[in-house]
């Protein structure tokens, strides 16, 4: 029996002191790990569970919730802005990422294709990030303007007819596409680039003796030696752009005639303005859950190609 | 020992952010501004009669508005003063005084302020969500409760109270005295029809480029409350009595969008921006180039105090051809979770600050030497026979320093017009849906009436069904 217990008792014994020792090792970074962890559980992980569990009930933050099952999905879902308010962010996001996800790209493909003015250029380029969005936002108020706007004197000088922007059905949302682009412009751009410039020269050197043009050399290299950045980027965009609410809030308020109601800007507005937080909670549910499918896509394809 | 010192720090440093996200607003702490606490020291020493109680009320003037400020301030000092038991621990002055986006929030966490403002539209929510305290047991001991005004009709739900009006007024036309003289129009005589309002708005933007003679709202919810306030006037309603159906696809809904299209498209005298939200239009009347705008009498005053209008430029006349004039205003509410002490004491409150005449909010003598403007016929909360309402009447007529006559088209005009209040407590939710037919009259010029008053209709009405 004392033989048997001495080597389990030796291991109890050495095992706290292996533990204490690995965790003083690695003391700082369990510190830093806790603030990130403390900053993730009170402002991301704790307001989604919440989220999740308003979304099933109705409550007036006085008397005791109540377990309504599905009915606010069902309230929401009987809405008549609700159709339209996921074409409409379907349709940014599909505007937004023909936009948003090719030119940053072509920009950067060209910024690092020059030889003179790159720091300027780039400088410029990433400039709108530094504007807070509210204020880059309604820069574009007034360039829309059907009266005095920038766009439509551009387009008389050009003796072109002007065109009606946030005020019309037909270009309202497409109106909200470029300003989101112009915003995020830089961001992209600067990401781009960065991928860009770790492509080994030697690989366009012998593209190039293979007798590769430009386009050529975009397709078989560039692209190939980008791959991962680009497949996180669209992730990134199509996660990003399916929560745009800062365009139609601040310029069209949804309208002219629900063009540009947006899914966030609906949860906005049964939140803070029906006064119906749950249902609100069980319309971003549905949104989180969308997106967690473009997330899992987006893991997927990473892995495969990391493998 | 360095990764050591390191590691207490960050500890130390989580510590702090994690107490400070969990400690709870104490008085003082608001940054909104604390409240002159006189009587906190007293009131443990209060008579015996009523024992020490504890408030906290919101609203306060921003500092910007020194000013009014100061009076506010003085009053608290003032009515502790005189109910030595109250203490008033917490004033706060965040702006909008009431910001749907934060109240939900402020309530579930218990920092909800025991008196809190709350503008008409949102009542009815309230009040039917049971998020405000029914004062009824209470009202008896307000002594100028009996001299409401219709008003106070909006604070009632099945017979029972659940807040007061302290800021009521009807509808009317604000118009730009300057801008009708260059347009040839007499600011004496402004219209009183809607075939007049048209003439005179085709005149104005006749002037040239950058000038519209009628603003209307068409996005964010204000489309549908000025579609609301225009369909009134012309005696119609938004939804039946019975608050069961849509009741706007009538002759008088499709007059109010048949107008507007006219103004907008055949007329051209709308101008082509849209204005989306309040401070839009707001921004354009202050501007000086907009001839007219519906809105109430307080309308004016925001004009000169926040959006730079020459004050004097400005009158208010009644709504055109108006039946009935939309409700609008404010008022306040108590925490349904005050204890019955903190609701008497809430109220109190209210009654002393912005119900007595002569007092608070309706000292116009010192109002009149704190260079605050005097003379504006609001807030209308009593009845014109009423002792409360004549003493109001009276004393704002012997202090006014603003030109009465800028509003005298507006209490004339509307002499009689019975008030009538918002449509029920999904106003915000029809608003929006109303929102539709607004801005497709001011986009398109093939807007087909009929179709889009019939699919809100639709919309409402399945709203409605959706609520019971």
């Amino acid at each position: 029996m004392t033989t048997a217990s001495t080597p389990v008792a030796g291991r109890k014994q050495r095992q706290p002191t292996k533990l204490r020792r690995s965790v003083k090792r690695n003391l700082t970074a369990y510190g830093f790990l806790c603030g990130a962890l403390i900053c993730f559980a009170f402002f991301s992980w704790y307001p989604m569970v919440w989220e999740v569990i308003l979304s099933f009930q109705q409550t007036n933050f006085v008397d005791p919730a109540v377990w309504v099952g599905f009915e606010n999905f069902r309230t929401v879902f009987n809405d008549p802005v609700f159709a339209p308010a996921w074409i409409n962010t379907a349709m940014f996001t599909l505007l937004a990422l023909l936009c948003g996800y090719a030119i940053p790209f072509v920009i950067a493909i060209v910024l690092n294709e020059l030889r003179h003015a790159r720091a300027y250029l780039r400088f410029i380029v990433y400039l709108p990030v530094m504007l807070p969005p509210a204020v880059g936002v309604l820069l574009f108020q007034w360039f829309y303007d059907p009266d005095y706007g920038l766009f439509n004197q551009i387009l008389g000088i050009f003796s072109l007819p002007g065109l009606q922007w946030l005020n019309s059905t037909s270009t309202a949302l497409i109106s909200l596409v470029i300003v989101s682009t112009w915003s995020n412009l830089g961001s992209g751009t600067l990401i781009y680039l960065a991928a860009l410039q770790t492509i080994p020269s030697e690989l366009y050197e012998a593209a190039e003796l293979d007798g590769a043009g430009l386009f050529k050399r975009i397709r078989h290299v560039t692209i190939p030696q980008t791959k991962l950045i680009l497949l996180v980027m669209l992730m990134l965009q199509i996660v990003a752009t399916m929560q745009v609410f800062i365009e139609p809030y601040l310029l069209t308020g949804g309208g002219p005639e629900d063009a540009t109601v947006s899914v966030v800007y609906l949860m906005y507005q049964y939140a803070f303005n029906f006064g119906n937080l749950n249902a609100g909670n069980a319309l971003g549910l549905m949104l989180m859950i969308v997106l967690m499918v473009f997330s899992a896509i987006y893991l997927r394809l990473s892995r495969d190609n990391t493998v | 020992m360095k990764s050591r010192k390191l590691s207490m720090l960050l500890a130390a440093a989580i510590a702090l952010t994690a107490a400070g996200c969990g400690s709870s607003d104490s008085s003082g702490s608001s940054g909104a501004g604390n409240a002159p606490t006189a009587s906190s020291s007293s009131s443990g020493a209060a008579a015996g009669a009523e024992a020490p109680v504890s408030i906290t009320v919101n609203c306060m003037p921003p500092k910007t508005n020194a000013a009014q400020r100061k009076t506010f301030e003085e009053d608290i000092a003032a009515f502790q003063k005189q109910y030595p038991y109250i203490t008033i621990s917490k004033a706060t002055d965040a702006f909008p005084c009431y910001e749907p986006r934060t109240f939900e929030a402020k309530l579930a966490g218990g920092e909800l302020e025991t008196v809190f403002y709350v503008n008409f539209p949102n009542v009815g929510r309230l009040m039917a969500d049971g998020q405000a305290a029914d004062i009824t047991p209470y009202t008896s001991e307000l002594k100028t409760f009996a001299d409401y005004n219709s008003s106070l009709d909006l604070f009632k739900k099945d017979g029972k109270v659940y807040g007061l009006p302290t800021d009521g007024y009807g509808m009317g036309l604000v118009y730009n005295k300057e801008v009708f003289t260059k347009a040839g129009l007499d600011p004496n005589t402004p219209p009183k029809t809607w075939a007049e309002v048209q003439a005179a708005a085709k005149k104005i933007a006749g002037l040239g480029a950058g000038y519209v003679g009628f603003g209307e709202y068409s996005g964010n919810n204000v489309g549908g409350w000025h579609f609301s306030a225009s369909i009134y006037g012309r005696g119609g309603s938004v939804i039946t009595d019975d608050g069961t159906k849509a009741a706007f696809n009538t002759p008088e809904g499709k007059a109010v969008l048949e107008n507007l299209k006219q103004m907008r498209w055949a007329d051209n005298s709308m101008g082509s921006r849209l204005y989306i939200d309040w401070p839009a239009l707001m921004k354009a009347m202050g501007a000086g180039k907009m001839g007219m705008m519906l809105g109430a009498p307080d309308v004016l005053i925001s004009l000169r105090n926040d959006f730079g209008g020459k004050f004097e430029n400005y009158a208010i006349t009644a709504q055109p051809e108006a039946k009935a004039l939309f409700n609008g205003g404010a008022g306040y509410m108590i925490n349904p979770k005050s204890t019955p002490e903190q609701i008497k004491a809430g109220l109190k409150w209210i009654e002393f600050e912005f119900l007595t005449p002569g007092k608070g909010q309706l000292d116009y003598v010192r109002a009149k030497n704190a260079d605050l403007t005097v003379g504006q016929p609001y807030p209308d909360l009593y009845g014109a026979d009423t002792p409360s309402g004549q003493a109001v009447v009276e004393l704002r007529k012997a202090n006014a320093n603003i030109d009465a006559a800028q509003f005298a088209g507006w209490v004339e005009g509307s002499k009689g017009i019975p008030s009538k209040a918002e449509p029920g407590p999904y106003a915000q939710e029809i608003y929006k849906i109303l929102d539709t037919p607004m801005s497709a009259v001011l986009t398109r010029q093939d807007a087909n009436i009929d179709q889009l008053l019939a699919d809100a209709e639709t919309k409402v009405n399945s709203l409605l069904a959706s609520k019971g």
